[in-house]
């Protein structure tokens, strides 16, 4: 691999079927965090509830996938209800504790052994795109951006989730300049004060991690759908972590926030990986052996991404495309 | 006059008018402290009422039961004849009861016209998804804007209609949240020390301000520690000390009543007196000066 390769393999994951996965579970976590102030650490447990619906409905009750998408997008509804009638009225650390635990749980009951009929144990549930693939329109072999190539169903895939991507960022612009978006904004900054003004506080947190789960929930169909396969190893607890990364990265409470900050993740996510594999390959390696290793190599993106993030959060804590003016408050 | 104030018969006490809330046997401890105990007390409709007492009496935390943003040990309250016990805070405020807070609650990253703009009440666009489609609301939006403009204006504050609430001075974010409350257009309006932090000049001229809010037919309820100002704008002032209160009538009664007196230096010494009762005490240190420099001779 040349070191332009490196680059434009970046440049292919940067905008590839993952970063369309964790822009979507990102722009849920906006809703949630960034516009209402809820903790939800537990995203992971809305994109389970969506892929595993799908993957299971399909392949373990021989489900239509379409119907099964529906369904999986009214489970991320149940879940949110579940989660946010007995928190959403208390402190806002509940709700965190709620969603990581639930999170966790869910994904130790979905892997579990005594379940592998249902949901397939680790392994998880496969095979279940087939209707998806029927109608992909793109060309079997594949399509050639001139620097960069996709193969036919990654494309349909990416077009399907971006155009998605792009539907959710005007209505979510459309939500947040309205005084509905005005009043999940004031529960944000004090909710008592909002509560003083006569609005019913408790529904408007609801509607919030309702509609922010249901979009989670897209992010764990997509996800499946994008790899045709759904398993517990891909709704760890860390995939919440890197959520928020995105949208800290972009900037909370901004509309483009989780898209730019998909695209710089995924970018340097697997820039650094490709890079430093590259740098520690080969016989004459550009970072001598003695320095690092290509097994030590592998664990440097994360150290650089968390490095990253901390310079994010010393010199940016708005992220890319937040508001200065902001920021001159926050030390009150 | 005096001490006995309080006794007189409830409905006769302010001069028989109408009440537009009446609480009864309200009490709420904290740990072993009875911060409120109130036995009985009332707002009459259409004046202006001050409730004040020295620090600790219980003054905030009576807001927050009334309010609904505490719950009380036991007692009930009714507003316009409707029971509010148990009524949650939002409720409370679109029954037409709005209250504003002592430590200010500003809407930091929301600027001031958005601020005064989410105290409206009755939004269409505040339903999910009537709120995607603007020409539904954009009408009343604007009618609650111009009417918010009025009032930033009557505040001083229409300059910084653009700012971020969260860069206004601690007197302006006072100023803002009472404008703010009004927005929700309220019968009763409650208002936690309003003063504190406004500087002399603007104090006039909200006090002006608070008198036409009654001149419109609102009913005002506020504490405030400034005796000038409970003297100058109320007709009605209510006493707590301790949890409970402990006087009550127009402000020269009140002003002259001993319970009072007591209250504010058995509560403390240094509390910051004026008129009436500064001249009072000054009297009785004297005499107690007078005392003491004739026992050492
Ligand atoms: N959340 C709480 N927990 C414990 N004690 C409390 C709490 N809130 C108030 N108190 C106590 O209740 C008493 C009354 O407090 P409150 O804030 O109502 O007084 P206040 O009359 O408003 O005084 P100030 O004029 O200083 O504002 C005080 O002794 C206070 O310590
Ligand atoms: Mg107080």
């Amino acid at each position: 691999m040349s070191w332009f390769e490196v680059l434009t393999n970046a440049i292919e994951q940067a905008v590839g079927p993952q970063a369309v996965v964790y822009c979507l579970a990102a722009i849920g976590l906006n809703i949630h965090f960034g516009y209402t102030g809820l903790l939800n650490f537990g995203q992971a447990a809305f994109m389970m509830v969506g892929g595993y619906a799908v993957g299971a409905l399909v392949q373990t009750w021989g489900q239509n996938l379409w119907l099964s998408i529906l369904v999986g997008l009214l489970a991320a509804v149940v879940l949110a209800l579940i989660l946010g009638v007995p928190t959403l009225r208390l402190r806002a650390d509940y709700l965190a504790i709620a969603t990581i635990a639930a999170a966790e749980a869910l994904r130790q009951i979905l892997g579990a052994a005594s379940l592998n009929d249902q949901f397939g144990g680790q392994d998880g549930r496969f095979g279940f795109t087939e209707a998806l693939r029927d109608i992909n329109p793109i060309p079997e072999g594949g399509v050639d951006l001139g620097i960069i190539q996709f193969r036919s169903y990654d494309f349909f895939i990416m077009l399907i989730g971006w155009v998605l991507v792009a539907l959710l960022c005007v209505f979510i612009y459309l939500l947040m300049r309205s005084p509905w978006g005005r009043v999940l904004k004031g529960i944000r900054e004090d909710e008592d004060a909002v509560r003083s003004l006569g609005k019913n506080v408790y529904s408007y947190k609801m509607q919030a991690l309702v509609l922010g789960g249901v979009i989670g929930a897209m992010a764990g169909i997509m996800s499946g759908l994008a790899t045709s396969n759904v398993a517990p190893s891909d709704f760890a607890t860390d995939t919440t972590f890197f959520a928020y990364t995105v949208l800290l990265i972009g900037g909370a409470a901004r509309v483009l926030g989780p898209v730019l900050g998909a695209l710089i993740f995924w970018f340097f996510l697997n820039g650094l990986d490709l890079f430093f594999g590259k740098a520690t390959s080969g016989t004459d390696p550009l970072i001598p052996s003695a320095i690092m290793d290509s097994n030590q190599a592998s664990l440097m993106r994360l150290i650089v991404l968390g490095l990253v993030l901390m310079l994010i959060m010393i010199y940016r804590p708005q992220g890319i495309l937040g508001d200065r003016r902001e920021l001159a408050i926050d030390g009150r | 006059m005096g001490a006995d104030t309080m006794n007189e018969k409830h409905e006769t006490a302010h001069g028989g008018g109408d009440v537009i809330l009446v609480a009864d046997g309200v009490t709420r401890t904290f740990g072993g402290l009875k911060a409120v105990d109130v036995d009985h007390f009332e707002i009459p409709r259409g004046k202006i009422t001050a409730l004040i007492g020295p620090n600790g009496a219980g003054k905030t935390t009576f807001f927050n039961l009334l309010t609904g943003f505490d719950k009380p040990d036991e007692g009930s309250w009714t507003f316009n004849g409707q029971s509010l016990s148990g009524v949650p805070p939002y409720k409370v405020a679109r029954r037409g009861m709005v209250r504003t807070f002592q430590l200010t609650k500003v809407l930091s990253r929301l600027t001031v016209i958005e601020n005064m703009r989410l105290g409206a009440t009755g939004q269409k666009g505040e339903r999910f998804l009537p709120s995607v489609l603007r020409f539904l609301w954009q009408g009343q939006e604007d009618a609650n804007t111009e009417r918010a403009m009025d009032l930033l204006r009557r505040f001083k504050l229409d300059a910084k209609k653009d700012d971020f609430a969260g860069s206004l001075s601690g007197g302006q974010r006072k100023l803002l949240e009472m404008a703010r409350a009004l927005m929700v257009d309220p019968e009763l309006i409650m208002l936690d020390e309003p003063m504190a932090g406004v500087n002399p000049a603007l104090k006039q001229s909200l006090l002006g301000h608070v008198k036409s809010l009654r001149d419109e037919g609102r009913t005002v309820l506020f504490v405030e520690h400034d005796m000038d100002m409970v003297r100058d704008i109320s007709d009605w002032v209510v006493v707590m000390a301790q949890g409970k209160i402990v006087s009550q009538g127009t402000p020269d009664a009140v002003m002259s009543d001993p319970a009072v007196i007591d209250a504010y230096l058995g509560a403390h010494h240094d509390a910051e007196l004026t008129f009436d009762m500064e001249s009072q005490i000054e009297a009785e240190a004297e005499q107690e000066i007078a005392a003491e420099t004739e026992e050492n001779r």
